[in-house]
């Protein structure tokens, strides 16, 4: 009797099942009317040393794909949806690789982000085996443009780019304010970001008849920054410029602010905390009057200011990070939207040709060579009373220059 | 190249970051020596400990040096709850699972102080974070100042603990002959945490003397705890007074190589200097005789 019971109880069971499978395939028979989404794969280190600068490139990405589905998705594809497939690049390389290894599994039509140029570098090669289309976010080395990648492309200005305006407007800056800075002392992380850039700058800048005092490299992390801020003490430069990460800013900020170090003025280059409204608020008066030569949106770019509103609103600094994953994910979206179809060598194509201007920040329409945005370019930021205002070029600036910063 | 004022001032920075540096490496010694393994977790301890400052002061407006006071116990706590529950039952089976342990409690603590805190690098900022004592032509860092006078108070207590008082001899004749401890009656168990607990309590007492000029995030814990593994093994495992001294060293190396060498060259000096103690006194400066 017993097994009859449980003959018939598996029976019952399998009819329900089969009943709740038709019940819940009806649905997808509806939705078939919707063409599948269409995966996005976002790379960002949320995890490790990096992880501040990723969870605001990751917020950006998701405010984009957010945006471009309540617009109706890629109307040239049925309205398809982005979906995001999030990949932790834990601020290394390797972990960056393995990501675009599971992405391309997963069937992502693109990767977005990286953050960090080792990153970009890395995760950009991977990607190229499998002609997958790869918009670096941030990462500024020239290399990851300049290796002939079919795949790899930067809507942000790189490194030469960013130098050379960070130099020019410098000069200009210097010049209105009647050149009162004459000598230089470089200050920079000790990696491939810091040290390349203090390179050129030490090249560079006395061909503009600046001198360069010194060039110190920090590392990161640095416990301490009292002995370099010893030696800038004796050096005393009237500018210096710092090309460091969050956390050394802050302590040199600090460090020189205790020190009694102040110099005509801080022309920060790239740097990691010149332009984050987390240091102004924490630290108002070591930031004031602070410079930096950096990724910044466009102020007076109406869609950048509602984005902001609702970083804002959510409790979240608006970081240079989110308007640039914001733009770089409505790139793609306009590429797909351009190539018609979800098809990689279609979507480079379009990327390639891309005169993308719906973007939040202050360049023109884009215009890929070898893959570098050649419309894309820094502004020089100030911290002016607490709030991190553009300086220079004047035709996004929404202050001016205070130079020097200290008497 | 340098004028003698800047050379001094490199010198005492020096010798007032080592000796938070010794704070720091005091408790992983003190575990060290007594219960024979080494600490991953530590580095992770303290970013929890400074966290909990940056915590009490935002969030309670509570001042880091008053925090020590409250934080100490806690921590000193914590360590010996992790030790009897967790560390303790591991080590029954096998010595080789502390590695594991101390490993997995690190990913672990960094981990949840991700998941609690977020990535952000968060400081404290006071009056006293930026005031300045002048001595003649040296600016000498106030906070600094107080971090050096609270960390020789502190190794002088613990001194004064394991010479003087009971807990501190069982502590001892624990470290030296486990069995033979026992056997007289000491509950190894207890001295195990103990220690342990001591170990953290010193580590809250750093982080409150750390936060009025450092900064903190998850993964603070990495800057310090090399120097710290170093620093055990140049003072000699297990040695207070070896912690404080080698620290004070390590710190005056770091500074003037820093100074001379160029600040990511600083931690040359300190390896050429370890390197030199593991060749010539393996045991370090103020360790027994293995």
């Amino acid at each position: 009797m017993t097994l009859v019971e449980t003959h018939l109880k598996r029976r019952t069971i399998l009819k329900g099942g089969a009943a709740a499978l038709a019940t819940l395939s009806a649905p997808a028979v509806l939705r078939a009317a919707e063409p599948a989404p269409i995966k996005v794969g976002i790379l960002q280190p949320v995890t490790g040393a990096l992880a501040q600068d990723g969870e605001y490139g990751r917020l950006g990405a998701e405010l984009a794909i957010e945006d471009i589905n309540k617009a109706g998705g890629i109307k040239s594809l049925g309205g398809a949806k982005l979906q995001m497939v999030f990949g932790d690049a834990r601020s290394n390389p390797e972990a960056g690789t393995q990501e675009v290894e599971r992405m391309q599994e997963e069937g992502v039509i693109g990767i977005v982000g990286g953050f960090a140029s080792p990153i970009c570098l890395a995760a950009s090669q991977a990607a190229s085996r499998y002609d997958l289309p790869y918009l670096v976010d941030v990462g500024v080395s020239d290399q990851i443009t300049g290796r002939g990648l079919k795949n790899t492309f930067r809507f942000a200005p790189g490194f030469s780019i960013c130098t050379a305006a960070a130099i020019q407007n410098l000069v200009r800056i210097n010049e209105a304010a009647g050149k009162p800075a004459k000598t230089v002392a470089l200050v920079h992380e000790d990696g491939l970001f810091g040290s390349g850039l203090a390179k050129l700058m030490a090249t560079e800048l006395p061909k503009y008849g600046f001198e360069i005092l010194d060039q110190i490299a920090v590392p990161t992390p640095s416990r301490d920054l009292s002995n370099v801020t010893l030696r800038l003490r004796s050096l005393n430069p009237d500018l210096i410029i710092p090309s460091t990460y969050y956390g050394e800013t802050v302590l040199l900020a600090r460090t020189m602010q205790q020190q009694r170090v102040r110099p005509k003025a801080v022309y920060a280059v790239l740097n990691g905390a010149a332009s984050n409204r987390r240091f102004v608020a924490e630290f108002p008066e070591a930031a004031e009057g602070v410079m930096d030569c950096n990724h910044w949106y466009d102020p007076r770019n109406a869609k950048s200011q509602a984005v902001q509103a609702r970083v804002e609103a959510a409790g979240k600094p608006y970081n240079y990070n989110i308007p640039l994953n914001y733009s770089s994910v409505g790139l793609l979206a306009d590429a797909l939207e351009r190539a018609g179809a979800a098809e990689r060598g279609k979507v480079i194509e379009a990327l390639n040709t891309s005169t993308f201007k719906d973007h939040l920040m202050p360049y023109g329409e884009t215009k890929f060579v070898n893959g570098q945005n050649m419309g894309a370019a820094p502004v020089s930021t100030q911290v002016q009373k607490g709030q991190i205002k553009v300086v220079y070029p004047s035709d996004f600036a929404d202050a001016k220059p205070m130079f020097p910063a200290n008497g | 190249m340098y004028s003698p004022t800047i050379l001094i001032e490199a010198m005492i920075n020096g010798l007032l970051t080592g000796a938070i540096y010794a704070l720091i490496a005091l408790g992983l010694t003190l575990v060290y020596g007594v219960l024979h393994i080494i600490n991953f977790a530590h580095g992770a301890i303290l970013a929890s400990a400074m966290f909990a400052v940056w915590g009490l002061n935002v969030l309670g407006g509570i001042d880091p040096y008053l925090s020590i006071l409250f934080l100490a116990p806690v921590f000193f706590a914590l360590g010996y709850g992790v030790q009897r529950l967790i560390i303790g039952p591991a080590a029954k089976d096998d010595d080789g699972n502390i590695l594991l342990i101390t490993l997995g409690l690190s990913i672990f603590i960094e981990n949840a102080l991700l998941a609690g805190f977020g990535s952000d690098t968060r400081s404290i900022s006071s009056d006293f974070s930026f005031s300045v004592v002048e001595a003649g032509p040296f600016l000498i860092s106030s906070p600094r100042l107080v971090g050096f006078a609270g960390s020789l108070v502190v190794t002088a207590l613990l001194w004064f603990i394991m010479s003087r008082t009971d807990a501190g001899k069982a502590i001892r004749a624990v470290a030296k002959e486990k069995l033979g401890a026992s056997l007289m009656g000491i509950d190894v168990g207890h001295v195990y945490a103990l220690t342990f607990g001591l170990g953290c309590a010193a580590l809250a007492v750093a982080a409150g003397l750390l936060m009025p000029t450092f900064y903190v995030n998850p993964r603070v814990g990495g800057a310090f705890v090399n120097i710290a593994f170093t620093i055990v093994v140049l003072g000699g495992m297990g040695s207070i007074p070896g912690a404080m001294i080698g620290g004070l060293l390590i710190g005056l190396v770091e500074s003037l190589s820093g100074l001379l060498l160029g600040e990511s060259l600083g931690q040359i000096g300190i390896f050429i200097i370890f390197i030199l103690v593991l060749l010539l006194k393996p045991t370090g400066l103020f360790g027994a005789k293995a």
